[in-house]
């Protein structure tokens, strides 16, 4: 159990010091992602026959800066905060690979609740489409590659809204 | 190659709780091998699908940034005991998986 902690610690270590790696290495990732995008495409069809499957938005997940990632996601249009929106995450993590986040509204309609950790390699973590048979809610777990805001951003009604929690990830577990 | 998911549902009452988690490594593609020193390719879940008696509920679009084993928490309206509850998921490098359970 303590090796298997260990090597969790290692690799939050890790994401932060390939946050350092130079472009060249970020090309050559990108080229991967891209083609690691048409393997879905061709399974997802495999696996919901008849039903349109909402196309995976590898440039979102690609894209480094979080304005960027929100275009895609989102659209232009910017979010304004709201204290209808909670993001419950703990207030200190321990270990950044794994930050429970849970993001809940009370805004009417809502179509999309999407989290972000603008300072991650790749700043959208999830979005979420809901139905209109869902609660407003969803709870996932995340990576943090150090002390930062979580922001979840709410569509409701066909207008943004947004959100944002700190959480102090601690580095001492790194063991250096 | 078939991945473990566990799923549970249930009704609480006042709606249906679903808990769910997938065993899957979620590789960030940003990672060295220790040893080698080589890119340990990015292998992570892109899109999970939640069907409740065969209609959408819930798309997850996920990425690197999703911790390893996700986990996947959400709460719907308009289920009883007995239907049928199925998650389906596919990864970047065309792996899939899926279960279904029936709420209790």
């Amino acid at each position: 159990m303590a090796i298997t902690k260990m090597i969790t610690h290692i690799t939050g270590c890790d994401l932060i010091k390939e946050f350092l790696m130079d472009k060249k290495r970020r090309i050559i990732l990108k080229a991967t992602m891209a083609g690691g995008t048409l393997a879905v495409a061709a399974g997802a069809n495999l696996l919901t026959p008849g039903r349109v499957m909402a196309a995976w938005p590898a440039k979102a997940f690609a894209a480094k800066k979080m304005d960027a990632a929100m275009n895609v996601i989102t659209g232009k249009d910017r979010p304004v905060s709201s204290n209808q929106i909670q993001v419950v995450a703990p207030d200190i993590a321990e270990n950044g690979a794994v930050v429970s986040v849970k993001a809940t509204t009370t805004l009417p309609n809502v179509e999309s609740i999407s989290i972000y950790v603008p300072v991650n390699a790749y700043p959208l973590s999830a979005s979420y489409i809901l139905s209109k048979q869902m609660k407003p809610s969803v709870s996932g777990r995340i990576k943090m590659a150090k002390t930062a805001d979580i922001v979840a951003v709410v569509k409701s009604n066909g207008k943004l809204y947004t959100a944002k929690k700190g959480v102090k990830v601690t580095l001492g577990g790194c063991g250096g | 190659m078939e991945r473990k998911m566990k799923i549970r549902a249930w009704d609480n009452g006042k709606n249906t709780s679903i808990k769910a988690i997938i065993f899957h490594p979620m590789e960030t593609g940003l990672r060295k091998d220790k040893k080698t020193g080589k890119k340990i390719p990015g292998h992570y879940i892109t899109e999970v699908n939640c069907e409740h008696n065969g209609k959408n509920l819930l798309t997850c679009l996920w990425g690197p940034g999703v911790s390893k084993n996700p986990f996947l928490a959400f709460d719907f309206d308009g289920a009883k005991k007995g239907d049928d509850v199925k998650i389906s998921w596919v990864d970047n490098q065309g792996g899939k998986g899926g279960s279904t359970v029936k709420i209790s």
